[in-house]
């Protein structure tokens, strides 16, 4: 594609800024928020229902859009009211508000109304010459002061352009006035150039989408800094219905127009197929239509549409046995066998003999559910299948509800509550990302009954408390897999105390331990806080804590049980001896460097890489991947395992379906980003890392075991395992920071609408393997070929997971750096966030989860160890060596500090 | 015109800026019946606390304030009307008083500048019309219950920006500066008022612009980035962008750092003297503060400097002397363009 020069781009902002440069890839606009485009966004607005109306836009952002068109044109609204709630009401939602807003309507009234809420620099959408020169001047002298950028509409008095020559003529024109006349910044004006229909049989309509790409390279090469935008699914009118086609004439049609230099637009990425996947005979057709290259492209391209419709291909499934059992016996079954085929057509038909619909949720699938619970509880089902189950349950439940509600109307007087076991409120605390574990014990719960109330990932304080009011909760559950989400709980735990609530709490996630909640979190409150091992205790605890008769015993004994925790613990504290730092650092790991050769990189510097799902899938570690299911064992001998084996296949069995299905459609993206850097160990526990000048880049600051040691056995810090500068030899280090996950919250949310939780928790557990199997991927990529310490390795896969190799790879958070704020070091270093744009939470978790960072080492006696506890006098020294605060190096080291 | 001096300035040397006037103001003690003076003696609301009044009731005292600061060195002083328009004087009940008020502080700093500019025609001085922020926010609600709810519009802005623009400009300032920006709609709403004038008036005159970083979260108090705050406010032509008030010098300096990466606009920056001291009293002396705004001109981040918050003629003066042995920030540095 050709381009004018031009070196000033379009910038917009939300919270955060946006910059198109030649460099960006194709911008999506999403467009769900739109009344005219979206049945479902209409119908809350007329409602009033903003609260999902903001979800719908929400799930656009997560979605990946960059920019969000809100359109509000619709006969029976009031449009300007509209816009200015809603634009509003996503001003306080920072998640949403973060990137710019499109301003969309026909209406100039809406228009300035939404311009008038907005502190970010929007887009204006759209003004054209269609009223005359007069209105389109003014109107983009008004955009000008309140400062947006503006869509231009191949549109002048004389009616929309509809050829290549009138699209020039008028774009050529507009872009004149705005720029020379109105001093309109060109790198802020977006022409849309019409993309129409094509295939519908007119003559003249043959050239539409050929006459728009030429259209947009014409606009990017004369109207210098211009950018060109456009609704994509229009092309495809004529094949409402048939999906498979219009998918593939969008990316078809999306494949050529970025070619051609359109840079924005308007696609619905549910509605598009991926352009290498289009099936070729398709293609050829598709791009016959949209390139008009044949007479009877049309035809050609109708008739294969016709054979591509049916989707028939699904073979009548035989009829089982067990659908001639009595119903409850068949609602049961597919509850327990987790199918969802025919659960519904029970479930009608349960209906239908009972009085209210709720006794079909009350007597059929609680039935049916305690069947589950029972055989769960006495470990004959496992935790995927109770997943499957609750999934069958949730579509029952989404059937019945219409029923439900049509019944409250009838008969308000009767008693429609449904009987739950009670309100659980979930949530992860502010600063983690984490959520798989809190999903589960949430699937679990509503299995059993209970209600859910699941607020999500980084949750403040405050809203947890705020929703617990006013939803009344029983319960509430935190969740959390980094530590300084530890002091989040303890937090939330004094918060609680202070306004005088009363609800027990649940404490669960990796990093969580019965220790650790008797100790810091149970004296922060003066009611029931219980540790949740697993998913499968938490039905147990949460019927002793809600239980009449059950909860003064229940949490009695617990309050009795962990103060005698706490109390021996704080007790026995003394008991080990400790070195003071530098005694510590007189007992370093003394290597012999005289005749250490450190290998030199072969190439020093900092490096992106991405990698396809398909080569990460031989470095999968399967084993930690069954544990997050509960189902312990090692893989591959847990596939036969005696008492797991046939759930563990199965569940391995959907794992490897959807990795299939992620290769097959390129769903994941793993990105990463390594650096190798030359390094001299300082000051004993610093290390000095150098750009390719020999200037100070950054100094890492690694932690010394402090406890005493036997006779001869070093006192360990990461530090040891590199050169120290009075040697006068360079040494070198690396690091790493990899994901798997910017997709998986889309991909498991999708699922989770789908009320399908399953396959939203496989996701996000698969999304976590292939994070450390892209990790252990380009740690051997490192050792062989960037790096190159280590060109003749060759080892067994099973040995790349135990860790077999020369060299290690720690992280921060591992227990040889328990020092989560290193990874600040290393986001400057590798300028992640900028480079593959993972971000760090306040907390210093990282943002996709499915993440893992950390620093590479190749001493040949490098190796991994935990540091165990340090004392007061290294916290201080460590603090004044970051330049941090006395108070924030104990909060961030906490949990390691000997008391 | 103006422009195009000052703009030849700025590429020449860093200019000075004044410091606090409410912290100068305080020193004096005003009673209630100072503030009133005569003329209001009856005015049925208290009206102890509204500083930009004292410009009708006290102006030898406004005028001797900026005496002070010129003397110390400053080239650019600003006007004594933070609080100038008829929403932040709504609290006070003076909305009928906006334009007096505003005419009267711009002539008083109009004419402290002259004086200086006869003694010593050689070092211009400039008078700056301070534009506030109000005590409202556009772009957020003050009712947690009703976050659609906006306690005020950007219409009832814009015009209360007019009025106070009109009268600085009549009052005879050389440069509009919108400062102490917590919500970038409310800057939006003044730039607005400042452009429609300007087209009215066929007027060209000066606009600096500056933020408010409000914690080390890094984001302005209605949560844009450094970044996205900048691309918010380029729609106008300006003189300079910069920061102010709410952290110290040592604090604001990443974020100053951010924003001279990002565009090739003039910098500004006057910091308070330090972080509030738990009685709401600002510590840092006129050496301290001198010693951490050298790191600024060390690194060649800035072009117009002074002090908010806390920082007093004596802070002005060692910084006026400190400037005086740098270049200014030249404008090709920039290394990502917004």
């Amino acid at each position: 594609m050709q381009e004018s020069d031009c070196n000033r781009y379009l910038t917009l902002s939300g919270l955060e800024p946006f910059v198109l440069t030649p460099e960006s890839n194709f911008v999506n606009i999403g467009e769900r928020t739109n009344v005219t485009g979206s049945k479902k966004f209409l119908r809350l607005i007329k409602e009033d229902n903003y609260r999902e109306a903001l979800e719908v836009a929400r799930a656009q952002v997560e979605g990946g859009a960059q920019i969000l068109d809100v359109n509000m044109d619709e006969a029976m609204l009031d449009g300007v009211q509209a816009m200015t709630k809603f634009l509003n009401l996503i001003a306080a939602e920072p998640d949403i508000s973060r990137i710019p807003i499109m301003i969309d309507s026909s209406k100039w009234e809406i228009i300035e109304a939404g311009l008038k809420v907005v502190q970010g620099k929007c887009v204006v959408n759209s003004i054209s010459l269609k009223e005359g020169e007069a209105a389109f001047v003014e109107r983009a002298k008004r955009i000008m002061k309140y400062g947006a950028a503006i869509i231009v509409m191949a549109f002048d008095e004389a009616g929309q352009a509809d050829t290549l020559e009138r699209r020039k003529e008028i774009c050529k024109r507009s872009y004149d006035i705005l720029v020379y006349q109105v001093k309109f910044p060109p790198q802020d004006i977006i022409f849309d150039p019409n993309i129409f229909p094509v295939a519908t049989g007119m003559e003249e309509h043959r050239r539409n989408a050929l006459d728009f790409f030429l259209a947009a390279q014409w606009i990017r090469k004369n109207l210098p800094c211009s950018n060109v935008s456009g609704g994509v699914s229009n092309v495809s009118f004529s094949f409402r219905g048939n999906n498979a086609v219009r998918e593939a004439m969008h990316a078809a049609f999306l494949y050529h127009a970025i070619q051609h230099g359109m840079n924005m637009g308007i696609v619905n990425p549910e509605m598009l197929e991926v352009y290498d996947e289009i099936p070729k005979e398709l293609l050829e057709l598709v791009e016959d239509v949209l390139l008009d290259r044949r007479e009877d492209a049309t035809e050609r391209l109708l008739a294969f549409a016709d054979d591509f419709k049916g989707d028939g291909k699904k073979t009548e499934k035989a009829v089982s046995e067990w659908r001639s059992l009595p119903l409850q016996q068949r609602i049961t079954h597919s509850l327990v066998k987790g199918l969802d085929e025919f659960v519904e057509l029970d479930v009608e038909e349960a209906r239908l003999i009972c009085e209210r619909p709720l006794e079909v949720i009350e007597v059929y699938l609680m039935n049916g559910m305690n069947v589950v619970g029972d055989l769960f509880g006495s470990g004959k089902m496992f935790l995927p299948q109770v997943v499957k189950s609750a999934r069958v349950m949730k579509k029952a439940v989404a059937h019945l509800l219409p029923f439900i509600e049509a019944a409250k109307l009838e008969f308000p007087q009767e008693g429609n509550q449904s009987k739950n076991a009670g309100k659980v409120l979930m949530a992860t605390v502010k600063g983690d990302v984490h959520d798989i574990g809190k999903n589960i014990v949430g699937v679990v719960l509503g299995c059993n009954n209970y209600e859910i109330i699941d607020l999500g990932v980084m949750v403040p304080p405050e809203k947890i408390i705020e929703t617990a009011r006013k939803e009344q909760v029983d319960l509430i559950g935190l969740s959390g897999l980094i530590t300084p989400s530890l002091d989040e709980m303890a937090f939330l735990a004094q918060e609680m105390k202070r306004q005088g609530m009363k609800i027990p709490l649940l404490i669960g996630g990796a990093t969580t331990s019965r220790l650790h909640t008797a100790v810091k979190i149970a004296p922060e409150y003066d009611h029931a806080v219980v540790h949740v091992l697993d998913a499968s205790r938490a039905v147990t605890v949460a019927g002793n804590l809600l239980g009449k008769d059950t909860y003064e015993p229940y949490s009695k004994t617990i309050r009795e049980e962990y103060s005698k925790l706490s109390s021996d613990y704080l007790g026995r504290k003394k008991e080990k001896n400790f070195l003071t730092i530098a005694q510590a650092r007189a007992n370093k790991f003394a290597l012999e460097w005289e005749s250490y050769q450190p290998v030199k990189p072969n190439f020093l510097g900092v490096q992106e890489i991405e990698v396809s799902v398909e080569n990460l899938l031989p470095f999968v570690d399967w084993t930690p991947f069954f544990q997050s299911w509960e189902l312990h064992g090692k893989y591959p001998a847990i596939l036969t395992d005696e008492i797991v084996g046939e759930q563990a296949q199965s569940l391995f069995d959907d794992a490897n379906q959807m990795l299939e299905d992620w290769v097959k459609n390129k769903r994941l993206q793993p990105k990463g980003v390594y650096g190798l850097f030359a390094a001299n160990q300082v000051d004993d526990d610093d290390i000095e890392i150098y750009n390719t000048e020999s200037q100070l880049l950054e100094t890492v600051r690694t932690l010394r075991q402090q406890s005493e040691k036997t006779a001869g056995a070093p006192n360990l810090a990461l530090a040891d395992f590199v050169i120290p500068k009075e040697v006068g030899k360079k040494d070198y280090l690396g690091f790493f920071c990899v994901t798997a996950g910017f997709e998986t919250d889309a991909i498991a949310d999708a699922y989770k609408t789908n009320l399908d939780d399953y396959n939203s928790i496989l996701a996000k557990a698969l999304s976590d393997r292939l994070a450390e199997a892209f990790a252990e991927y380009l740690h051997l990529k490192v050792r062989t070929e960037f790096w190159g310490y280590q060109q003749n390795e060759s080892l067994a896969k099973e040995d790349l997971i135990k860790e077999k190799y020369v060299g290690i790879r720690p992280a921060p958070g591992y227990p040889a750096c328990p020092d989560h704020t290193e990874k600040r070091t290393i986001w400057k270093l590798l300028d992640v966030e900028r480079r593959i744009g993972i971000k760090l939470t306040e907390s210093l978790a990282m943002w996709p989860a499915s993440s893992v960072s950390g620093s590479y080492f190749a001493h040949p006696e490098s190796k991994y160890f935990g540091l165990g506890k340090i004392r007061q006098d290294q916290v201080l020294d460590f603090a004044k060596r970051k330049g941090m605060k006395d108070e924030e190096a104990f909060r961030w080291l906490q949990p390691n500090l000997a008391e | 015109m103006l422009s195009k001096k000052l703009t030849a300035l700025l590429a020449e040397r860093i200019l000075v800026l004044d410091g606090a006037m409410g912290t100068m103001i305080q020193e004096h003690q005003f009673s209630e019946e100072d503030f009133r003076g005569t003329r209001f003696k009856d005015f049925p609301k208290l009206l102890k606390g509204n500083n930009d009044l004292l410009s009708l009731t006290q102006p030898q005292a406004i005028l001797k304030i900026h005496r002070k600061y010129l003397e110390a060195g400053a080239d650019i002083i600003e006007t004594n009307t933070f609080s100038g328009t008829a929403i932040a004087m709504a609290d006070y009940g003076m909305e009928h008083l906006v334009y007096e008020l505003n005419y009267q502080s711009a002539q008083l700093a109009r004419r402290a500048a002259d004086e200086y500019n006869q003694k010593q025609p050689d070092k211009p001085r400039f008078v700056a019309g301070a534009i506030g922020p109000t005590n409202k926010t556009a772009s957020m609600s003050p009712d947690v219950n009703d976050p659609a709810y906006r306690a005020v519009k950007f219409d009832e802005l814009r015009t209360a920006y007019q009025l106070q623009v009109e009268a600085l400009i009549d009052g005879g300032v050389d440069i509009l500066l919108v400062e102490t920006i917590f919500d970038t709609l409310n800057a939006k709403a003044a730039l607005f008022a400042i452009a429609e004038v300007k087209e009215q008036r066929k007027l060209d005159i000066p606009v600096m612009v500056s933020g408010t970083i409000t914690d080390a979260s890094g984001r302005t108090l209605s949560g844009q980035t450094v970044e996205a705050f900048l691309i918010s406010i380029l729609h106008i032509p300006l003189l300079s962008v910069g920061f102010n008030c709410a952290l110290g010098a040592e604090q604001l300096r990443p974020y100053v750092q951010r924003l001279s990466r990002a565009t090739d606009l003039f910098i500004s920056v006057y910091p308070n003297a330090g972080l509030p001291n738990p009685f709401g009293h600002y510590d840092q002396s006129p050496a301290q503060m001198q010693a951490l705004l050298k790191e600024y001109l060390d690194e060649n981040l800035v072009n117009i400097v002074g002090g908010c918050c806390g920082t007093s003629p004596e802070h002005i003066q060692l910084i006026a002397e400190l400037v005086k042995n740098y270049q200014p920030r030249k404008a090709h540095t920039v290394h990502a363009r917004i």
